[in-house]
């Protein structure tokens, strides 16, 4: 145990022991896994009304492919490369990046801050992101399980065609959580605007509107038109939506999947950055300003 | 770990305020949609000095009280203390380090408890929560496994902790938010309104907690309440501010001697339906004792009378309660001629 104990460095005040604490990293781990542990012990207080919120949200991604599908037969069995059953693969493996990309939005902060929930965590000694960066991943868990038969039921339906190889499945798993990263990343970005003003909705709902022309989430890429798809390549939705599906359908080669890892690894790095120094700022003027 | 700030020695304070101030712009405009419109192009704003030059010095293991009305200033101190807010101006060390720049080290020393607000996971229970903490401050399994057991039996609340902190009482929730609070062992607490909306028994619970807490690990702990019953419980000194600004500084019996206009004589005679009014205004009455309130400086004087002039089996003299003095000090606040204009206003 002394191996991973350390201590503050600082002398205690007067007459009060100083106390050992967990190493740096171990306790950065132990923090994530236990902020996974509780999120999923939240998540299963209320299963059913999430089963019922993932039904609902199926109906988007089964519209889309419906209208694609119809489409595609009137076509002569294929539009933009997609035949019914490559639609129905990418709307199934949608609905599971759809809920993996479920992260803490600026309407949460607008909540958090209005109600003081900011001000307990900036009293604790660690920065506020990694409580919703664990804590959003521990529910993915439980996203999972009751993905699986909804998945099951719609391959059933909608018979689709997948053919990934072997590094398409092991990229998509490594994608999976890139995007996660990503869309979190942003998302607090646009939530620390709430520093400034306790109206952001308007900005969340333009990005929204953003995201599902240029992410993949309304129709794949290369089915927009080549200006579209040219400004898709300067943003990073796509590499949230439409690369991991990509990933696991099968449509991409060894390069593309390796240059969307590197991708998605920049973008989290711009992300990253951006919340560095907007946190800086934003707290200093939340302290400014208080709640 | 680099050091910028002088670490604190044996003699240093716990906290040190020297001149603290805290200046908050607010917009305003009058109600109507006239207004409304207008201040689209004219921006009506007041500065409000929320806290207005205040100085102490709080020795390690004092309990103080901090008092004071409604926007009087109490919690953007205690904000400020704890890091929550940067001062307007002025200076304030906590533990020898500088709150507004939220050192790890420093945050893992202390703890703010607002009675109104609660940090714990609302749906699952209070153990659970206490296992985030014991991550995020990094404490031993071993420590935190004896702290925690140490709180929950001190605050009897072995049963709660396993239960979701949405199925708990206000009190019961107020309770497992303290044990959430301390398990880090904090060295420094601010306690905002701990017992607030709290029941009697829940209240003198808490009291007993915190004065425990204080006696075995000797921390400082700087309090408000509105419940002058907690401050005579845990607190010998106390703060009184009104208007960001500090108008008492001392002992809690000081506070009395020195602003208390009156005392109370409680007199029991051989017949008590004689008419005392002339000595004093009755505020009480029963079959055996009559309350009177009398002018401080008169006391001597009229007490003397009564001992001479009626047939007196018993006689007490009191200060007044402590809520009476605390209002007496707040309305010397307002009435205060010397106090600078506070507010300004800008466009």
């Amino acid at each position: 145990m002394s191996a991973v104990v350390e201590r503050s460095g600082r002398p205690a005040a007067p007459g009060l022991p100083d106390r050992p604490r967990v190493g740096r990293v171990r306790s950065m781990v132990d923090l994530y896994l236990t902020e996974m542990r509780t999120a999923i012990a939240v998540q299963f207080q209320y299963r059913v009304a999430n089963y019922f919120y993932m039904i609902g949200m199926v109906a988007e991604p089964v519209i889309y492919l419906v209208v694609w599908s119809s489409v595609a037969r009137s076509q002569g069995g294929a539009v933009g490369g997609y035949t019914p059953g490559e639609f129905a693969a990418y709307y199934i493996v949608w609905t599971l990046v759809r809920n993996i990309n479920i992260v803490f939005t600026p309407y949460g902060w607008e909540w958090r801050i209005q109600k003081g929930q900011l001000s307990g965590q900036l009293l604790r000694p660690i920065h506020p992101i990694h409580y919703d960066l664990g804590y959003f991943a521990g529910m993915k868990f439980v996203v999972l399980v009751l993905w699986l038969p909804i998945a099951a039921i719609l391959s059933l339906a909608f018979h689709p065609t997948l053919q990934p190889s072997g590094l398409g499945i092991g990229v998509f798993f490594v994608a999976l959580w890139g995007a996660y990263l990503i869309r979190s990343l942003n998302m607090w970005v646009l939530g620390m605007i709430t520093f400034w003003t306790t109206r952001v909705s308007a900005i969340f709902e333009l990005y929204m509107a953003l995201e599902l022309i240029f992410s993949g989430r309304l129709v794949p890429l290369t089915l927009l038109p080549g200006w579209a798809q040219g400004v898709a390549n300067f943003l990073p939705f796509q590499w949230t939506f439409g690369f991991p599906i990509n990933a696991l359908v099968g449509k991409l080669s060894t390069t593309q999947l390796l240059e969307g890892l590197g991708m998605q690894a920049l973008w989290i790095g711009i992300g990253a950055t951006i919340i560095h120094f907007v946190w800086r700022a934003g707290i200093r003027r939340f302290s400014s300003v208080g709640n | 770990m680099p050091e910028d700030h002088p670490v604190p020695g044996p003699a240093d304070p716990a906290i040190r305020v020297v001149e603290l101030r805290k200046t908050f712009v607010v917009p305003e405009r009058e109600a109507g949609l006239k207004h409304a419109i207008r201040s689209l192009v004219r921006r009506r704003t007041r500065q409000v000095n929320a806290v207005d030059g205040i100085s102490f010095d709080i020795a390690p293991g004092e309990v103080v009280g901090f008092l004071g009305p409604n926007g009087a200033g109490k919690t953007t101190t205690l904000k400020m203390l704890a890091g929550l807010l940067y001062p307007t101006g002025g200076g304030l060390t906590v533990l020898g380090a500088t709150p507004s720049r939220r050192e790890k080290d420093f945050l893992s020393r202390i703890t703010l408890v607002m009675g109104n607000r609660n940090q714990l996971e609302w749906d699952i229970p209070a153990a659970d929560s206490f296992e985030l903490n014991r991550a995020i401050y990094r404490i031993p399994p071993q420590a935190f496994a004896e702290t925690r057991d140490e709180l929950v039996e001190l605050l009897e609340v072995g049963d709660l902790v396993r239960k979701p902190v949405r199925n708990l009482s206000l009190g019961e929730r107020m309770k497992v938010e303290i044990v959430g609070s301390l398990l880090h062992r904090p060295q420094v607490l601010f306690l905002d309104e701990p017992t607030i909306g709290l029941d009697v028994t829940m209240q003198k619970r808490i009291r007993a907690f915190v004065a425990e807490y204080n006696r075995r690990y000797g921390a400082t702990v700087l309090l408000t309440s509105h419940y002058m019953a907690d401050v005579v419980a845990l607190c010998k000194r106390v703060i009184v501010i009104h208007h960001g600004r500090i108008l008492f500084d001392g002992g809690l019996s000081g506070l009395s001697s020195r602003f208390a206009a009156y005392k109370t004589i409680g007199v029991t005679l051989d017949d008590p339906t004689i008419d005392l009014g002339a000595y004093g205004e009755v505020i009480h009455r029963d079959d055996q004792k009559i309350t009177l309130r009398v002018p401080k400086l008169e006391t001597s004087r009229i007490t003397a009378r009564l001992l001479s002039e009626q047939a007196v089996a018993d006689l007490t003299i009191e200060d007044p309660p402590i809520e009476d003095v605390i209002e007496t000090v707040f309305a010397s606040g307002e009435d205060d001629e010397r106090l600078p204009e506070r507010e300004k206003v800008s466009e």
